[in-house]
């Protein structure tokens, strides 16, 4: 059961090494070893430590919490499509922070604005699909993909009659870019807390995958369980959203391929997924930083990429 | 050992008039069969002691305590319940299906034990699943996953099982065992309460019956006074002939002319 989770974090600090050394500048091992014993060049130093480092950092934690947020949202719907991205709760979120940058309000404010799309989209979605009863899964996939739709007429709209030099930012942030991250710390802490929170709760999700009338047989108190995933899913999301924009398919990818190598014990799942997020993340960052140097990609495209066939994939062999 | 008692329980029938309020006991060492016609309400009486669907009006009471005073933890580890329908939207191995049963008996930060997985091993020898510990669930046939859902309970270990259609899938061999089982364990202090639509199982198998009608009339009581041919020919609007074999009264449905006049 630990052996996974230490390949994994094997990996990340494999990945994390390889974005740092990466870059318009490649700096080798030795030199980076240096910057960490606190020695190196300044020039060195201020490229590691003030602006690799935060990025990477970022990049992790937003991977992380997007797979996070996946794969409790997937045992939540008890349905392997469900992803935040595909919910909607993203589009929430780029609405939020559109409207904030058309209103040419601060960085600071476009976050909180971000945030609060983000919970809006959330509640918006489960609101509606929550009709008598519990949650019907499909009824609520299919919900999030129509509010989806919506937010991204919104998005158009907008785009439309935004003036065109303030254009640039707008689709960078639309398409999920780390470099708009100010600081990795707001992410990585909700990472670790929501990481020591959900666990103790692990094996209730284990049950409550194979259905709320199971699981309340089974001693599980289902609705308030219901409750904190579906709370903790919308704050990681939201959280992620914030740091580096709408980044898609983290959430469906990452939880899905580690279900076919690992099983679907969630005592494993969500923190290999917080691992493995991270991991992707960091690496496709670095290639959105160097595919096409100095030109940077925004890191949301390489992620769309390689996720929309791993979706169209999954749909195709779920019958 | 524990009791399950219903104090002047309706279920909840979406519009039906409320019936015969149910006062079982359903005490250690009985094997209850519940049968009726299709719609009666046999999984929703069931759904409905085990604290999962409100019920109209009454209670239940488990050991002297309502269940809606008691913590749903405490109430799984003194009575379990086999779904009739099973969800398998992610993918699950035969054990680890088993191994969920243990679930109301860990802590949270606890994982399953040495003990568990005997405990696991042997329910799912008693079933003859055993050797498919290994395949993942949605491989089996239908048969085989009721008894993997049968070794589910056993692994959870509860004092009151309630079962919906235990037999449903499967063979002639294996209803025989399931049924054997499930009279060994209400032998060993266990109180067994099943809904069956196999009238013959309930009359060679339970100690109890309740007859459950389609407007909501109730009747029960030991097995031998309530299999009465007028009766189960009232229960299920089906005129049957009653024929002694392997030491048991059984009934068989006739072919024609079959609807009861007054029915």
């Amino acid at each position: 059961m630990i052996r996974p989770l230490l390949s994994l974090g094997l990996l990340a600090c494999a990945a994390m090494v390889l974005a740092l050394g990466l870059g318009s500048v490649t700096v080798p091992l030795p030199d980076l070893w240096q910057v960490v014993q606190g020695e190196g060049s300044a020039l060195n130093r201020t490229l590691l430590m003030d602006l690799r480092l935060p990025r990477t950092l970022a990049a992790f934690a937003t991977g992380g919490l997007l797979a996070v947020a996946g794969a409790l949202m997937q045992v939540l719907l008890r349905n392997p499509l469900a992803d935040p991205y595909v919910l909607g709760l993203s589009g929430g979120a780029a609405v939020g922070a559109l409207l904030a940058m058309l209103a040419g309000m601060g960085t600071l404010l476009i976050s909180g604005s971000a945030f609060a799309g983000a919970l809006l989209a959330t509640l918006l979605v489960f609101g509606l699909a929550h009709g008598t009863g519990s949650w019907t899964p499909s009824r609520l996939l299919l919900t999030g993909v129509v509010v989806a739709a919506g937010w991204g007429a919104v998005i158009t709209l907008m785009l439309a009659i935004t003036p065109s030099y303030k254009l640039p930012g707008m689709l960078y942030w639309l398409m999920g870019d780390v470099s708009y991250a100010r600081t990795p710390w707001p992410a990585m802490v909700v990472l670790v807390f929501s990481i020591v929170l959900i666990m103790p709760l692990a094996r209730n999700l284990n049950v409550l995958a194979r259905g709320p009338m199971q699981a309340a047989a089974l001693g599980v108190a289902v609705r308030p369980l219901e409750w904190t995933i579906y709370l903790l899913a919308s704050l990681l999301t939201a959280t992620a959203v914030t740091t580096a924009g709408s980044i898609g398919f983290v959430g469906l990818i990452v939880p899905h391929m580690l279900r076919l190598v690992l099983g679907n014990d969630q005592r494993i799942i969500l923190p290999a997924s917080a691992l493995a997020g991270g991991t992707l993340l960091v690496l496709a960052d670095t290639l959105a930083r160097t595919a096409i140097a100095p030109e940077q990609l925004p890191v949301g495209v390489i992620t769309a990429l390689l996720g929309v066939p791993t979706f169209l994939y999954l749909l195709h062999r779920s019958r | 050992m524990s009791t399950l008692h219903s104090r002047d329980l309706v279920i909840n029938i979406p519009g039906r008039s409320d019936g015969f309020p149910l006062n079982l006991n359903i005490e250690s060492g009985q094997t209850w069969g519940v049968l009726g016609p299709n719609g009666a309400g046999k999984t929703t009486l069931l759904h409905t002691l085990a604290g999962l669907l409100p019920a109209r009006s009454g209670q239940v009471v488990l050991n002297d305590a309502s269940l809606k005073e008691l913590k749903r933890r405490d109430i799984a580890r003194k009575m379990g319940l086999v779904f009739q329908e099973r969800q398998d939207s992610f993918p699950a191995t035969v054990m680890e299906t088993a191994l969920i049963g243990r679930h109301p008996w860990l802590s949270p930060w606890e994982s399953e034990q040495g003990e568990d997985q005997a405990l696991a091993e042997q329910a799912l020898a008693a079933l003859e699943v055993d050797h498919l510990s290994d395949r993942m669930l949605n491989t089996l046939s239908g048969g085989e996953r009721q008894r993997v859902a049968i070794a589910t309970l056993m692994t959870q270990n509860p004092d009151v099982w309630l079962l919906d259609e235990p037999t449903n899938h499967l063979d002639l061999h294996h209803q025989v065992k399931v049924m054997n089982l499930l009279r060994d364990q209400a032998q060993s202090g266990k109180a067994v309460f099943m809904c069956l639509h196999d009238l013959n199982l309930a009359a060679r198998w339970c100690s109890h019956v309740l007859l459950l009608y389609a407007n909501g009339d109730a009747c029960w009581g030991r097995a031998d006074s309530m299999l009465e041919p007028s009766a189960l020919e009232q229960l299920y609007n089906q005129k049957l002939v009653t024929v002694v074999a392997d030491g048991a009264s059984l009934f068989v449905p006739v072919r024609f002319g079959s609807k009861l006049q007054n029915g």
